[in-house]
């Protein structure tokens, strides 16, 4: 193993399929058209000194130090900003091109610090690179004034600023616009007095900077710098892994010194990040090594005891026979499981199969329960199936781009940047979100051309009004319906929506939407050559989040928005594997590959390939498993990587069922809030600590490497193994490459897929149908993945929630995340990301909270049908009047014990997004508050006791 | 499982096959539904209620839980 630096180019890539010759230091070179004469020159070797220049960024030509000659040409050009052309003869090396350099080199050292061996940098410094490279001998100047003694700037907690090393390349502030689009970082002053500066000469944390770190990788010396480079020296070895955070799924260099993570630099050819990264993937690792961390198995009789640190042995042992004893007690269907969109595809993969064949029953579910199993309904009933259409890079490609429900630049900050590019780039952009999400009008050069401010929870309506208006106002795609969909299905849908009631005028009254403003969207959404629709959760977390999923697809095959570039419905998914997980068939009701239980052929096939009996019924969803419980007929449950005690909704209820089983097996890597109501605790392994593959939401399959040995001496699926082998079913896996083989074996859209492809291409998107399949970028291109290969329409009529504001609970709370936390915040709380957010906020518009007092920090009470907790207010008009909005990444803020228990009709995924409430001023913590830090005090102590009696 | 819960998830579902005017087609949806994401538990519950009584389910619901009773 080596560091084995990804090649800087030093110019971005062209994408032209027309290609130059030309000739560079005598060699001859073809290269697309477009193409640096640097870039040309680096693809057969021949490195041109550079400083200003770095592939990640549009060339700049300010450095002087990549001059070139070009016969027949005049002077030197820069050969960063000079295209390669047919013909040309360039001259990379010779003595008049060596004396410019080695004198551009002289005035740049002669005001930077000569502290080499000490610089953090030492070793990976561009500019003590080119220093050697053009032969740097001497400094023959004695300035005046230098800027050696400019103040470090510290107040990012993961870089350092030291102006003092900058030599104003400007690549960081390129990368913060380009790259990036946050335009947080600018040249300050003209000559001499130029410098970096963040905002308006703020500090890096006062200024708009998103701390996505783009600027510290682009620059060439120390000047910005990682700081955990700084205390511990330059890492000696790379291996590339995939993020475990968002459903972008970046691929990273974990750049290492032994078993030590010392950065994680986001990888150059990662397909879906390309080189780009957000705060938590590239800086938030910390909670890998945390003090919190639990490294041995405990259990205990009851969660009013201690625990007791045991063996491994002992601990899976105790776990196997107290859900046989369950089992026996109270039947077989008693316990069963849920995974995690936090575990990779094999860890799932051999859980589900554990409950199906080792529990014997069908009693697994995930954590998409609760985020996108509508998304898996809805797509699968239209398109065939449970998955986005497109990849990433379609974007690009893109005319007019729908954004509903969903904040891309906080939720999915890599695809957030992709995504501004191309609104930069002059894409049209439609908003459909209660609240003022940054695309909106907070991100520079980018505006909505329309925010579509509805009002939570009518959702169906808007979308019925806007493909009302594509089918009134004959904006469909004739032929496309005709080819590709099922005329029956569109014939019936076309005579419902073309109804007045359906009308955006007729919706205006229902979504506070003006009928104008829905009409404008539609038209231009309708008539854009290519048209594409992302959404979030704000789709999904409805009661009608299947109706509103189907809708959407409904509209984009009737304006022919599907099967190429640009266009496309594409889900954003909350979690790294929240694709892989429901894909290796975590659902109660389907098999890897989302096939029925009940459907002969593929029952047949599982029961055969796992030489056990399998049930052929639906077993308990995570909802449907919490009210068994309270029923005394579901009494055990294996739950690993989940925190369903914080993440689930009508919280109080989800504490009661898991008070009321008398098994609760927590796997995890730390004693989370599902963990103090557990009686087995099997320490778990962070994703540096193992190996497997993530799915993202463009169906990407990424591999997973382990960079570290796991803390608790086993990787999780590996833990998963004992459980099963110890409940008497048979697991032998001695690698993760041998459980995908299995997956390949029995799974269609997966039979191509292995380790070696995948380590061959760098990932795979599924559909991959054999050995020789690379994978598929963008689904349904020819047919439909149905059985007929025609998509099909779907009613959708708008049925409005049951959770309505009264004069009890006047106003609407809507939940989301925010850029540097993470879901429930088991991670990111245990990273110096608290830095920007460290608790969660009731956002007011300035009218409620005038009505009520309120006021920006003021402690507010927020009621609802399900229960009441306090956090503090902002009052702001982000939000509009009514609607009130908060995160849920503190424990201690309850948001979820106020969500209700109202869910999506098809699959029962929880209406976070609409919960009837009252706001009032408040002076302590509501009592579920007070009683929950009592029982978390109380649980602490009884680890504590356990530790130190192990 | 508390029955209201089984009659809200019957009714929610049957809310959205409604909007097929063929209330045959609509009850077939239903029917279709509840079996192929029910837990058998829940299944026996909800018809074993609309044996019984049925008051609180909407006429879709109800006609397709009789379906379901009959294979």
């Amino acid at each position: 193993m080596s560091i084995n630096k990804d090649q800087d180019f030093g110019t971005p890539a062209s994408k032209s399929s027309k290609l130059v010759n030309l000739e560079i230091d005598g060699f001859k070179v073809s290269v697309p058209e477009g193409t640096s004469i640097m870039r040309a020159a680096a693809s057969i070797g021949i490195d041109i000194p550079k400083l200003c220049a770095t592939d990640s960024v549009e060339p700049f030509g300010s450095c002087r130090l990549c001059v070139v000659q070009i016969e027949g040409g005049r002077g030197m050009p820069a050969s960063c900003t000079t295209p390669a052309a047919e013909g040309l003869k360039v001259v990379t090396q010779n003595q008049k091109l060596a004396d410019v350099r080695r004198g551009v080199m002289e005035l740049y050292i002669s005001d930077h610090p000569l502290d080499c061996l000490t610089c953090s940098s030492n070793g990976d410094c561009e500019l003590q690179d080119m220093a050697g490279a053009v032969g740097l001998r001497e400094v023959r100047y004695n300035p005046i004034e230098t800027h050696l003694h400019a103040v470090k700037d510290e107040s990012n907690p993961y870089f350092s600023f030291d102006p003092s090393k900058c030599i104003v390349c400007s690549r960081c502030v390129r990368a913060c616009e380009e790259t990036q689009g946050t335009f947080a970082l600018t040249i300050d002053g003209r000559g001499f007095d130029s410098k970096v500066s963040p905002g308006q000469n703020e500090s890096f944390m006062d200024s708009e900077c998103v701390s996505c770190g783009a600027c510290v990788q682009a620059c060439p010396t120390a000047t910005l710098m990682e700081k955990s480079v700084i205390d511990h020296g330059q890492p000696e070895h790379a291996i590339v892994t995939t993020c475990a955070y968002c459903g972008v799924g970046c691929s990273f260099r974990a750049e290492m010194k032994g078993e030590q993570v010392i950065r994680m630099v986001p990888h150059k050819d990662g397909k879906a990040n390309h080189g780009h990264s957000c705060v938590k993937g590239r800086f938030a690792f910390g909670y890998a090594t945390h003090k919190d961390r639990i490294t041995k198995p405990m259990i205990r009789a009851s969660i009013k005891d201690a625990w007791q640190e045991v063996s491994w042995e002992e601990a899976i042992n105790h776990a196997a026979s107290e859900l046989r004893r369950i089992q026996a007690k109270y039947g077989k269907d008693a316990i069963g499981g849920i995974t995690s969109s936090r575990c990779t595809n094999e860890e799932v993969y051999i859980m589900q199969k554990l409950i199906r064949a080792g529990f014997g029953n069908n009693n697994v579910d995930t954590c998409a329960r609760v985020c996108h199993s509508p998304t898996g309904y809805g797509l699968k009933q239209t398109f065939g199936e449970s998955s986005g259409t497109q990849d990433f890079d379609s974007v690009m490609q893109a005319d007019v781009i729908i954004v509903i429900g969903a904040n891309p630049t906080d939720g999915h900050p890599v695809f957030g940047s992709q995504m501004k590019k191309r609104l930069r780039q002059g894409a049209k952009l439609i908003v459909v979100d209660p609240r003022e999400i940054d695309l909106v009008k907070n991100s520079p050069h980018v505006k909505a051309n329309h925010h579509l401010k509805l009002r939570p929870g009518t959702n169906v309506a808007l979308i019925n009004a806007f493909s009302h208006v594509i089918i009134t106002e004959n904006l469909m795609d004739t032929e496309f319906v005709k080819a590709r969909c099922d005329l029956d299905s569109f014939a019936k849908w076309e005579t419902f929506i073309a109804q007045e009631y359906n009308s955006p005028e007729a919706s205006e009254s229902i979504t506070g939407v003006p009928a104008t403003e829905i009409r404008a969207a539609a038209r231009l959404y309708a008539t854009a050559k290519n048209a594409a629709i992302y959404y979030g959760l704000g789709v999904t977390e409805h009661s009608q989040g299947s109706t509103m999923v189907i809708g959407i697809a409904n509209m984009a095959m009737a304006t022919g928005n599907l099967g190429r570039d640009g266009v496309g419905v594409n889900p954003l998914r909350g979690q790294n594997n929240v694709q892989g997980s429901c894909d290796m068939g975590s659902f109660p009701h389907e098999f890897p590959g989302y096939r029925h239980v009940s459907d002969p052929t593929t029952h047949a096939l599982f029961e055969a390939a796992w030489q056990a009996e399998l049930s052929s019924e639906p077993g308990l969803r995570i909802p449907n498993m919490f009210d068994a419980a309270l029923d005394k007929n579901f009494m055990g449950i294996y739950c690993e990587g989940e925190d369903i005690a914080q993440s689930d909704p009508d919280i109080q209820h989800v504490h009661a069922a898991l008070r009321s089983m008398e098994c609760v097996i927590v796997q995890d890597i730390f004693l989370n809030e599902t963990a103090k109501f557990a009686h087995v605790f099997l320490p778990g392994a962070s994703f540096l600590e193992k190996s497997g593959t993530f799915t993202n939401a463009e169906r990407r399959i990424s591999p997973v490497r382990k960079v570290m040995s796991p803390l608790a001496g086993y990787q999780d699926w590996e833990v998963t193994q004992m459980l099963a082998n110890a409940m008497g079913y048979p697991m032998n896996y001695s690698d993760p490459s041998e459980i995908m083989a299995e997956i390949a074996s029995l799974t269609p859209t997966f039979a191509g897929v292995s380790y070696e492809k995948i380590d061959q291409l760098g990932s795979i998107q599924w559909p991959c149908y054999d050995e020789d399949s690379i994978g598929t970028p963008i689904m349904h291109e020819d047919t439909f993945m149905r059985d007929s290969g025609k998509g099909l329409f779907m009613l959708t009529e708008f049925i409005q929630t049951t959770e309505r504001s009264t004069s009890k609970y006047p106003l609407i709370l809507t939940t989301g995340r925010i850029l540097s936390q993470y879901n429930v915040g088991a991670q990111t709380r245990r990273t110096e990301n608290n830095a920007w957010h460290s608790e969660d906020r009731l956002e007011i518009h300035p009218h409620d909270a005038e009505d009520r007092g309120v006021k920006t920090d003021d402690w507010v009470g927020i009621k609802s049908r399900a229960g009441e907790t306090v956090l503090r207010a902002s009052v702001t008009e982000r939000v509009q009047p009514g609607v009130v909005y908060t995160t849920f990444h503190f424990p201690e803020s309850g948001a979820n014990v106020i969500t209700t228990d109202n869910s999506d009709w098809a699959t029962n995924c929880p209406e976070y997004k609409v919960t009837a409430v009252q706001i009032s001023k408040v002076n302590q913590p509501s009592e579920w508050q007070t009683k929950y830090q009592a029982f978390t005090d109380t649980q602490l102590d009884l680890l504590e006791q356990g530790i130190s009696n192990g | 499982m508390k029955i209201k819960i089984l009659i809200r998830m019957a009714n929610d579902i049957s809310a959205f096959f409604n909007a097929d005017s063929n209330k045959e087609i609509a009850a077939d949806g239903v029917a279709k539904h509840i079996l192929r994401s029910w837990d058998p538990r829940m299944r026996h519950n909800i018809i074993t209620y609309c044996q019984e009584d049925g008051s609180e389910l909407s006429e879709l619901a109800k006609t397709a839980i009789i379906k379901l009773s009959q294979g």
